[in-house]
């Protein structure tokens, strides 16, 4: 099976493992990622914050290009590119005047034949979780998993799962031989970009979602976006700082654990880029062998 | 007794439900939004309340505050709504409209950072994160910000030094050119 993937900016420096990890456990599963021919930045939430038009069009330059490189699906591992990319999928076939608009703004017309699905969906619905069981090799032991969704169940076109309580990366979780704990912040904002304008209110945020994970028993949170990722592990250490707390919490993506259960080495997982070092718990735990 | 007729009360809220289809006019000011809200205890305008401003017409008062600035876009007032009013939708056209009226932004720092960031994908058509950081610090007068974390960020290869560059910039540029603030209603 051939996909288009769109990794975004994140994927390329600060969530290099994300982006590493998902190539390998998808050649794992059979998949080929094609990356979108000379893909722009979606726009994030700065354009949508400034300049509505901006916000559409630079996601609909991208559905072009996929287009013309015969990307009928497209992997968006970022919860919020892919949010972008399939709001705008949506807004032009309900609202062909936008369409018209669109095309007018980026020089081409987009036909609607490329559609984005995040992670999540595509594990969900292309994959499945039997054929995912099938690629697993080296089960979490019962590793105890937070499943962090922050906003992404929320975001606007995204209609994954439940938005209050998903639990698809549970099931996920579950399905690769590792325990998901039941807790309830796993759907609570982590602040988003706040983290570089207003950090103090990041760390005001993050806190209760460590304090809450680690109550619970968690030995490490699992995450499904770049930022939620930044934020909840980058963090910690100013967390400690201002609030005289001790957390030393790995957060790994969800590719990453399933990557590890899939048996790749842990350097093709961009283990070693995480800043919370995940190794000694994997250790501890006889996932990895001493 | 006489209501007043003046028809001009409902200026804003007609100005909102035109440009993003949202009625405050359906508010039953639960106030569900705010406590749902994350971001609230910074706020200096809850975000009931500033719904309700805008039933009441202080335009100026709603796009002065810093409220629409500090929303995250989480999206936990919209889908908890009993009304189904999508509050975040309406807080991305109040930052336009702030931005249109030239009123000074509640946060002021945010306002540069969106506008450093959207600045790097005209330059590069893509968001070099390590540029936008350093731009960012150097622009509000904070260059030691988060100083502490480029030693290890960089030895864990989470920076790339020099970026991408796409190869159709001009067609980004001509985007940008192009794109209105606010969706033209052709």
């Amino acid at each position: 099976m051939e996909i288009g993937y769109y990794p975004g900016c994140s994927l390329e420096s600060s969530a290099k493992e994300f982006d590493v990890s998902i190539r390998a456990c998808f050649t794992k599963l059979g998949v080929s990622l094609k990356e979108i021919p000379d893909w722009n930045c979606c726009g994030a939430s700065p354009a949508h914050y400034l300049n509505e038009e901006l916000a559409l069009s630079l996601p609909y330059r991208n559905l072009i290009k996929a287009e013309e490189a015969k990307l009928q699906k497209i992997l968006s591992p970022c919860p919020a590119c892919h949010s972008h990319l399939i709001h705008v999928y949506n807004e032009v076939i309900r609202d062909p005047g936008l369409n018209q608009r669109l095309k007018n703004i980026v020089g081409k017309e987009f036909k609607k034949n490329s559609v984005s699905k995040h992670l999540l969906d595509f594990i969900k619905e292309d994959i499945g979780m039997e054929r995912l069981k099938e690629s697993i090799t080296l089960p979490l032991k019962d590793l105890k998993v937070a499943c962090y969704y922050g906003c992404l169940t929320r975001l606007p076109d995204v209609n994954i799962d439940d938005i209050e309580n998903p639990m698809i990366m549970d099931k996920i979780i579950e399905a690769i031989g590792g325990e998901p704990i039941d807790w309830s912040y796993k759907t609570e904002c982590c602040g988003a970009s706040l983290s570089i304008t207003r950090t103090e209110i990041v760390l005001r945020l993050v806190k209760p979602i460590l304090e809450a994970a680690e109550e619970k028993g968690a030995e490490c949170i699992v995450v499904a976006c770049p930022l939620c990722q930044s934020n909840l592990e980058t963090r910690q250490g100013d967390i400690n700082k201002k609030y005289k707390t001790s957390f030393k919490i790995p957060v790994l993506y969800l590719s990453q654990l399933i990557g590890i259960s899939q048996g790749i080495n842990p350097a093709e997982l961009g283990l070693n880029r995480l800043i919370i070092n995940p190794t000694p718990l994997l250790l501890e735990k006889g996932i990895f062998e001493k | 007794m006489s209501y007043p007729s003046n028809s001009n009360i409902h200026l804003f809220r007609n100005e909102i439900l035109n440009l993003c289809k949202q009625d405050v006019a359906k508010c039953i000011q639960c106030g569900k939004c705010s406590a749902g809200c994350p971001i609230s205890p910074e706020m200096d305008i809850q975000p009931n309340q500033i719904i309700r401003l805008i039933q009441l017409n202080d335009r100026e008062g709603v796009l002065r505050s810093n409220t629409i600035w500090l929303c995250a876009s989480c999206e936990t007032c919209s889908v908890r709504c009993p009304e189904k009013i999508e509050i975040a939708t309406i807080m991305d056209i109040l930052r336009k409209l702030s931005l249109e009226a030239n009123i000074q932004a509640g946060e002021k720092n945010i306002v540069k950072f969106d506008q450093i960031f959207l600045d790097s994908i005209k330059k590069r058509g893509r968001v070099h994160e390590l540029g936008l950081v350093i731009r960012y610090n150097l622009t509000t007068g904070q260059p030691w910000k988060d100083v502490h974390l480029g030693p290890i960020m960089f030895m864990k290869g989470k920076f790339s030094l020099l970026g991408h560059r796409i190869k159709e910039l001009e067609r980004v540029k001509e985007i940008f050119r192009l794109s209105r603030r606010i969706k033209s209603q052709e």
